[in-house]
């Protein structure tokens, strides 16, 4: 097992390494470009080249790329083009709100997604489990871009005229932080997360009450409630633990959108727009912040996995 | 010629039996509901000049509410216009052109770089496996949209790149499906009798083998298109879209959405265009699987 956990994390640090060196590649391999970049357009041949000599960009390739790693490892990033202080000053607090709006989408659309999951792969084929089904695709039909919009005029257009009662359209959280505002942003996340955990879930239920020992339970007269709680849940929920984990990767996209469409102050509006405006030491931050997430949520569920399985566990 | 003098009865082209097969989805009414969006969508996109009430850019009075009347007098704008005027409706219409045209080729070109990848991963194995697999794994443990915003940030917004950045994004999922399908029947007698005949390895790869994976690889690939529609749509909300004032749905979504709490019809139609159809695909998906799952 500690073997195990020990080549995961290897393959882990292997993979951020190759990332990193493709991110480096693709935007600071012409010395020309990253000098336009952080001085600007208007800059003469001249300032470029001062600035390109005092910041070291004429050392052979190979020591540029270990100087950087080296002060990515410890957190120095360098200075954002466009906000003029060090990356590291701004990248905490938006990483922080993000964490918090990505926090309560997972765990609503889990519970959500796991109870919906289990109630209709409890019996397969019925009317329930097909409506769970065809909701599911419908709900993760809506991308993002369209239901932030439809939910938005839902409840600060529509309703406010109708009943009376709204919510607020953005989230900037212009007058400190407000719990209001992070509803829509969260139930547009859920609306297209849900569904794919419910799909998994109920697909690994449905085996899972197929198997023998489930007959062998319910044979046995055991009250169906408990073969659901203590036979059937405890195999089935293994397999969309893994999915809640690789989600993660999935929600961060949607969170861009989420983040773009209400104006929240997160991790995605600032990657996209260090993404616009060029800032490319923002965009190596956030990019390698990106895949540690993406990177670590994935080793951590090879990891949950293996320990949530006893076959393997035991093995 | 030998080969078809031995060859006991006659078989149907591989093209008929493709139809008949395709034509099952009639057992499955998800599917054919979703097979009837996407249906209606090409019909839509081919005739738009038909359809169209207005020309897409033509400007008219902004901001009218559906059903309000035109400039002219006579002519209706059902859906309503947009800020600049623009009719919403034709904008709609011409705009699934361009989804209806770049996500099939998108989807396609991804097919074309990710299933070669996968016969070879899975059918060589060993080192072709080990470093096929890995790049695929750097590629995959990039948050899907940060791999698209960074690179059409830095190769630009036109629909050629969207297409690139499809491929190069998809291909790799494409990869480990095909893998996963390869290992299984490289193992089958057909393989080892091809084998024993002497067939070269790409003949064994895409004549036999390839074949026999299809069916899984047709509903991934519907509910690829679905998902490259969204990305296409995500894109043009992000500003990373094709270039304006060419209608596309998520541009339209995007620049309309300032406007939603007090006029809010004019993002939520292109809102329900683009739902529409990924729908369309994924339920399409939904009833090819469920087909497929019963013979």
């Amino acid at each position: 097992m500690l073997i195990f956990i020990a080549r995961r994390i290897g393959t882990m640090v292997l993979t951020m390494l190759v990332v990193s060196l493709l991110l480096f590649l693709l935007l600071e391999i012409n010395v020309e470009g990253v000098a336009i970049k952080v001085l600007g357009p208007y800059t003469s041949e001249e300032q470029r080249e001062i600035w390109l000599e005092d910041n070291g960009y004429f050392d052979p390739m190979p020591v540029r790329y270990a100087r950087w790693v080296g002060n990515a490892v410890v957190g120095d990033f360098g200075d954002s083009v466009r906000f003029k202080v060090p990356v590291s000053e701004i990248l905490p607090g938006r990483i922080w709100n993000t964490a918090i709006l990505g926090f309560w989408a997972l765990l609503i659309a889990s519970i959500i997604g796991l109870f919906l999951g289990v109630v209709a792969g409890m019996r397969e084929g019925s009317g329930l489990d097909r409506t769970v089904s065809v909701g599911s695709i419908v709900t993760t039909s809506v991308p993002e871009i369209a239901s932030a919009p439809l939910l938005s005029a839902l409840f600060v257009f529509y309703l406010p005229q109708v009943i009376g009662w709204g919510l607020p359209g953005t989230s900037s959280m212009a007058s400190g932080f407000d719990w209001v505002q992070l509803v829509l942003p969260i139930m547009v996340l859920v609306l297209y997360d849900f569904g794919y955990i419910a799909r998994m879930t109920r697909a690994s239920m449905a085996e899972v009450m197929m198997t023998h020992y489930i007959r062998t339970a319910v044979l046995k007269g055991l009250p169906y409630g408990t073969v659901i709680r203590k036979h059937a849940l405890r195999n089935a929920l293994i397999a969309p633990f893994t999915v809640i984990m690789l989600q993660i990767n999935w929600l961060l996209s949607g969170v861009i959108v989420v983040e773009v469409f209400f104006a929240y102050k997160g991790f995605g509006a600032l990657l996209l727009e260090a993404s616009l405006n060029q800032d490319i030491f923002l965009i190596e931050a956030c990019a390698m912040v990106a895949v540690f997430v993406a990177v670590g949520t994935q080793t951590l569920a090879d990891i949950g996995y293996t320990y949530l399985n006893p076959r393997i566990r035991f093995s | 010629m030998t080969e078809d003098a031995i060859s006991a009865p006659r078989r149907e082209s591989s093209l008929i039996r493709f139809v008949k097969g395709m034509a099952l989805i009639r057992e499955s009414w998800v599917g054919m509901i979703g097979l009837g969006i996407i249906f209606f969508w090409v019909l839509v996109a081919f005739f738009a000049d038909v359809l169209a009430p207005f020309a897409p850019n033509s400007p008219g009075a902004p901001m009218t509410l559906p059903g309000g009347p035109a400039i002219d007098g006579t002519s209706v704008h059902w859906l309503g216009t947009d800020h600049l005027g623009r009719d919403i409706l034709s904008r709609i219409i011409y705009g699934s052109r361009q989804v209806l045209l770049y996500a099939p080729l998108a989807t396609v070109c991804a097919y074309a770089v990710g299933i070669p990848m996968g016969l070879a991963a899975g059918y060589r194995r060993g080192l072709t496996d080990d470093v096929l697999s890995f790049i695929a794994n750097v590629i995959l443990s990039f948050p899907v949209l940060v791999l698209y915003i960074i690179i059409i940030a830095t190769i630009g917004a036109s629909g050629f790149n969207i297409v690139i950045a499809v491929t190069f994004a998809s291909a790799p999922g494409i990869m480990r499906i095909v893998r996963g399908l390869v290992l299984d029947l490289r193992n089958r007698e057909y393989v080892f009798a091809a084998e024993t005949r002497g067939e070269s390895s790409w003949r064994i790869m895409m004549v036999e083998i390839l074949p026999n994976a299809r069916g899984p690889l047709i509903v991934d690939s519907c509910l690829r298109l679905g998902y490259v529609i969204i990305t296409i749509g995500t894109l043009g909300f992000l500003g990373l879209g094709l270039p304006p004032p060419d209608p596309d749905w998520g541009g339209m979504i995007t620049e309309t959405r300032t406007f939603i709490p007090f006029m809010p019809h004019m993002a939520v139609f292109p809102c329900i265009a683009i739902s529409s159809l990924v729908l369309g695909f994924n339920l399409l998906a939904d009833g090819l699987r469920e087909v497929s799952l019963r013979d």
